[in-house]
């Protein structure tokens, strides 16, 4: 968050001033399931369009649903995760309306008895998010529209969905689109979605209202459909505010309503109006009894859980010996406290977990983040760390043994994250290897000291500091590839003996 | 009655040759083989159906192929429907069968799976013949309700076979299958079994698997069999009513024969006299106070019982079933299969239309009332209401059979009636469930059996019903029954 502690969005921060920002966000998230929530064909991604299909997900006359109980097991992960209660019973329903993405003509959810009620989520700030529920459903089909034509690909209908919904706690964008990456984590870290973003399968959508300060009623609200991105969010939310509050102001009222975001435009436009919304004509699923949760099954499911991102980090500082700040940053993603822990398992013995972190925090972070600039998408939307784990294990072990020094160790990143050569490659090609042995390195070291007499007669009365110019002579001369722990021993050596 | 001659002359000089239980005993000691009984079948059909209208598609080649599948084997232990010729209604899915549900909608349209229940009587050696008329989308009482026409009862043609199962029932009692199966949401099976003189009956819900099945009332839809014997249901229950991992609904376990060993002596049986009071033709009531006159004298104790919530039968029924249709009917809509209407302007016009050409009156009758009762504002009144009452009625039953081993009602108020009779009425008709209903309503089972009428006379149906899950002591109790000759079937004598 920005140093007003409040939001970025100057706009915003004024209307702040006056009113207060209500804003709930539910989630959509796709399992992480190889087959779907109520039928058996296969749950994945890309292939040939109705491909994965069955008479159930198909909605074909007398195919019944069944549940997949792995999808249960991660909503009860979910639930868990954000300290729900994991209800005994729960209840599927059946939200009926027509479209052809939906075979049934009903989308199987969950109403009245979602499987988790309550819970909270930490934001980075400290404050507290409480959740509403979780509950179960399926995915529709995607239509596809071809000219005047409208085809349907039922590959996604029936795989399993879980449904997030917070307590309208959060007013500002920011802490909107910190709730999502804060959720997006989990859900990533907890091995319950792939929590890709690009194809819909982590979707939001926000509730916004604004209330001047000192109401104690909520304003009416209108929900932001379907953004796909943290920082899209942000901005759709602080346009929706911006738009709200010009409403308010100009005497006139918000109507409840769906509105979608334009990217392109930064702009919310109105889709539907919630009013005139369909009657879904809600009732308990006939086709599948209540479900039962045991507490057996909820132990079952605590003990295979994923490692959450906070004791992660609490894990790295104590076994790893890491600052808490660097655990912290390292752990807040899934693809990077995996990547760093592969490495220090890799390296162990060899090179400390600290300088790994170092290496990892600036030279790596650093590549992710161009990388992802250049792909236009934010970091965490990232689905693997951009330089290859061979690379890594291959330089920071070169520059452990001494081969090379921590000088050209970042210029063989640089050429690697380029070229993709591996770090062996370049530093034979550069010849980049470091010179450890006393004779070539006494000889330069004598050169340098020739060259300078100037300098050399002013440290030899007295001006030590000037050390630190024959060090930086030296590598200098030598392209870097001189040890620098020898050097130091060698300078050393030589100047005393010209006292 | 001039059918009766025309049965038994030609193809049925000893009904008891036909029952499944002895077809498998011919066929399995090689007396005679399943294709050749098939030739002989297929022409009594072909000569007594078109009138019938029972059967909509009689698969000969399909049937003879797989009799001659059947014959190139030795029939195994586990075959025990070996060769047995089977007609199904035309809502249970089998692969490349007509499943058009008597609808428009659905008119052409093929099986595209097979239901567990083909897949487990076909496992036991039993060959599928054809698929049988109905009402559509299994709507109806009286089989009046049905693209492909009614179906007419064979003891009198003039008269309707009962519904919704009316082919699959006509099928039975003309001795065109000796077990075909029907779907009973509301009394379907018991209803028709009752107006065509035979066996029909209804297993807990859940016992039979309802995969394959087209939902029409998916809390109350049971697939169920007719047979002319109740050793024949008891055969079929063997083979098709067991667990199934692809119905959640569906009841661990499965059905174990109890017929061996069983008396009527010291069964407690509860009569509701409340319900006999209004409405019951002189001819049910007769037949239903001689069989209970008769059965005391076996030892069998009658006990008058009272069940306050049944007053509430219909509306509560018909609450819950049409909700439930109006959102599984909800799949019919033009787009993937079935009837699309020609020349729509947009998504809405095409399921509009597609809708409203696609489905009969009766049908739309249904999904009206249905969306209604589940609209924003109504569910309360309507859906929730009717679920607390079927809640308090399925207490009651249960507190009822504490004490009590069946519960004894007429199946139907009247015999068979004429065609025309109840079906601009759709409340008349509606009323001839009252009887049946409450064992789907509680998914207790539930068996009509057929009275020994007198030469001449039109079939009585009367019904048992017994504790959830207790359908092995219920047919045993039917099989004990028809030892003592009081009841038994009426087809084709």
């Amino acid at each position: 968050m920005s140093e007003n502690n409040l939001t970025s969005y100057p706009n915003v921060l004024e209307i702040m001033k006056k009113y207060d920002v209500v804003i709930g966000i539910e989630v959509h998230c796709q399992l992480a399931t190889k087959s779907k929530m109520f039928s058996h064909a296969k749950n994945a991604y890309g292939d040939s369009p109705n491909s994965n299909i069955d008479p159930t997900c198909l909605g074909l006359p007398g195919a019944l649903p069944t549940i997949n109980e792995e999808c249960v097991n991660l909503a009860i992960r979910m639930g868990l995760a954000l300290k729900s209660e994991i209800q005994p019973v729960s209840v599927f329903a059946r939200k009926n309306y027509f479209y052809p993405d939906l075979p049934k003509g009903y989308q199987i959810t969950q109403y009245d008895k979602p499987i988790c009620l309550g819970g909270e989520l930490i934001l980075p700030n400290g404050k507290k998010i409480n959740i509403e529920r979780v509950q179960i459903e399926e995915d529709a089909g995607k239509n596809i529209h071809v000219g005047a034509t409208s085809l349907v690909d039922y590959n996604r209908s029936g795989v399993g969905l879980i449904e997030i919904v917070s307590a309208p706690d959060m007013t500002s964008p920011e802490e909107a689109s910190d709730y999502l990456r804060k959720l997006h984590s989990y859900v990533v870290n907890l091995d319950i979605s792939d929590g890709d973003l690009e194809r819909g399968n982590f979707r939001a959508d926000a509730n916004v209202s604004i209330m001047p300060k000192d109401s104690k009623v909520f304003g009416q609200r209108c929900e932001i459909k379907n953004v796909n991105s943290f920082k899209y969010l942000e901005k759709a939310i602080a346009y929706e505010i911006e738009r709200q509050y010009e409403v308010i102001e100009a005497g006139g009222k918000i109507h409840m309503e769906t509105r979608g975001y334009d990217s392109e435009k930064n702009i919310t436009v109105g889709q539907r109006s919630k009013e005139s919304a369909k009657d879904y004509r809600y009732f308990p699923e006939p086709d599948l009894p209540p479900l039962i949760v045991s507490l057996e099954r909820i132990e079952k499911v605590k003990k295979l859980m994923p490692e959450l991102p906070e004791s992660k980090a609490a894990r790295f500082t104590e076994k790893y010996s890491l600052p808490e700040y660097d655990a912290k940053v390292i752990t807040a993603s899934r693809i990077n406290s995996s990547y760093f822990e592969s490495l220090v398992t890799s390296l162990l013995g060899k090179v400390e977990p600290k300088n790994i972190s170092n290496y990892f925090m600036t030279d790596v972070m650093r590549a992710s983040k161009l990388f992802a600039e250049a792909k236009g998408i934010s970091l965490d939307e990232l689905l693997e760390v951009p330089v290859s784990l061979e690379n890594s294990i291959s330089l920071l072990s070169l520059q452990a043994s001494g081969t090379i020094s921590g000088r050209i160790a970042k210029e063989i990143f640089e050429e690697m994250i380029s070229t993709g050569k591996s770090p062996v490659e370049i530093v034979k090609e550069k010849n980049l290897v470091q010179i450890s042995d006393d004779t070539s390195i006494a000889k330069i070291c004598e050169q340098v000291i020739l060259d300078n007499p100037e300098q050399l007669s002013q440290y030899l009365s007295g001006k030590e500091k000037l050390f630190g110019f024959f060090v930086g002579q030296t590598m200098k001369i030598s392209g870097g590839k001189l040890n620098p722990a020898k050097v130091n021993e060698m300078l050393k050596k030589l100047l005393d003996s010209k006292k | 009655m001039s059918y009766k001659n025309q049965f038994s002359s030609v193809y049925v000089n000893e009904l008891k040759e036909h029952t499944a239980m002895s077809l498998v005993k011919t066929f399995c000691s090689g007396e005679r083989k399943p294709s050749q009984y098939l030739e002989q079948l297929f022409e009594h059909i072909e000569r007594i159906n078109p009138e019938l209208n029972a059967i909509t598609s009689l698969q000969k080649e399909y049937a003879l192929l797989r009799a001659k599948e059947l014959e190139a084997k030795k029939p195994e232990a586990h075959q025990m429907l070996y060769g047995v010729p089977i007609v199904i209604k035309e809502n249970i899915q089998k692969v490349d069968f007509p499943v058009e549900c008597a609808s428009k909608m659905l008119k052409g349209y093929r099986g595209q799976f097979n239901a567990t229940v083909i897949e487990s009587l076909e496992n036991a050696g039993a060959i599928i013949i054809g698929s049988a008329n109905m009402d559509e989308f299994a709507m109806g009482s009286a089989n009046e309700h049905s693209s492909h026409g009614v179906v007419r009862n064979p003891h009198d043609p003039k008269r309707v076979s009962g519904g919704s199962s009316g082919g699959s029932s006509v099928a039975c009692a003309a001795g065109f299958a000796p077990i075909t199966l029907g779907s009973d949401t509301g009394g379907s099976v018991r209803e028709p079994a009752a107006f065509c003189g035979i066996y029909g009956f209804k297993p807990t819900y859940g016992r039979v698997s309802r995969y394959g099945l087209v939902a029409f009332g998916s809390s109350l839809d049971q697939i169920s069999p007719f047979a002319r014997s109740v050793e024949d249901l008891d055969l079929v229950l063997k083979v098709i009513a067991h667990e199934d991992p692809l119905d959640s609904t569906s009841l661990r376990g499965c059905y174990e024969s109890q017929i061996e060993k069983y008396t009527l002596k010291g069964k407690k049986i509860g009569v509701i006299r409340s319900l006999l009071k209004a409405g019951l033709d002189d001819n049910v009531l007769q037949e239903f106070q001689s069989l209970e006159e008769n059965l005391k004298k076996y030892g069998v104790e009658f006990v008058d019982i009272e069940i306050p919530s049944l007053e509430h039968t219909l509306s509560v029924y018909y609450v819950i079933a049409c909700a439930e249709a109006s959102s599984n009917l909800s799949r019919y809509d033009g787009i993937r299969f079935g009837h699309r209407a020609e020349g729509t302007e947009d998504l809405n016009d095409l399921y509009s239309k597609s809708r409203s050409e696609g489905f009969g009156a009766e049908v739309k009758r249904r999904i009206m009332l249905g969306t209604f009762a589940l609209s924003a504002g109504y569910y309360d009144a309507f859906y929730g209401r009717a679920l607390a009452v079927r809640d308090m009625m399925a207490k009651e039953f249960a507190s009822v059979f504490e004490k009590l081993d069946f519960i004894y009602m007429p199946t139907a108020p009247t015999s068979a009636f004429k065609f025309g009779e109840n079906s601009h009425d759709p409340l008349k008709e509606y009323l001839y469930d009252v009887f049946t209903i409450p064992a789907n309503l509680t998914g207790i089972p539930a068996i009509s059996v057929p009275t020994k009428v007198g030469m001449g006379c039109l079939p009585v149906g009367v019904q048992f019903m017994a504790a959830k899950g207790r359908d092995a002591e219920l047919i045993a109790f039917a099989s004990a029954l028809e030892k003592t000759k009081l009841i038994g079937t009426t087809a084709l004598v």
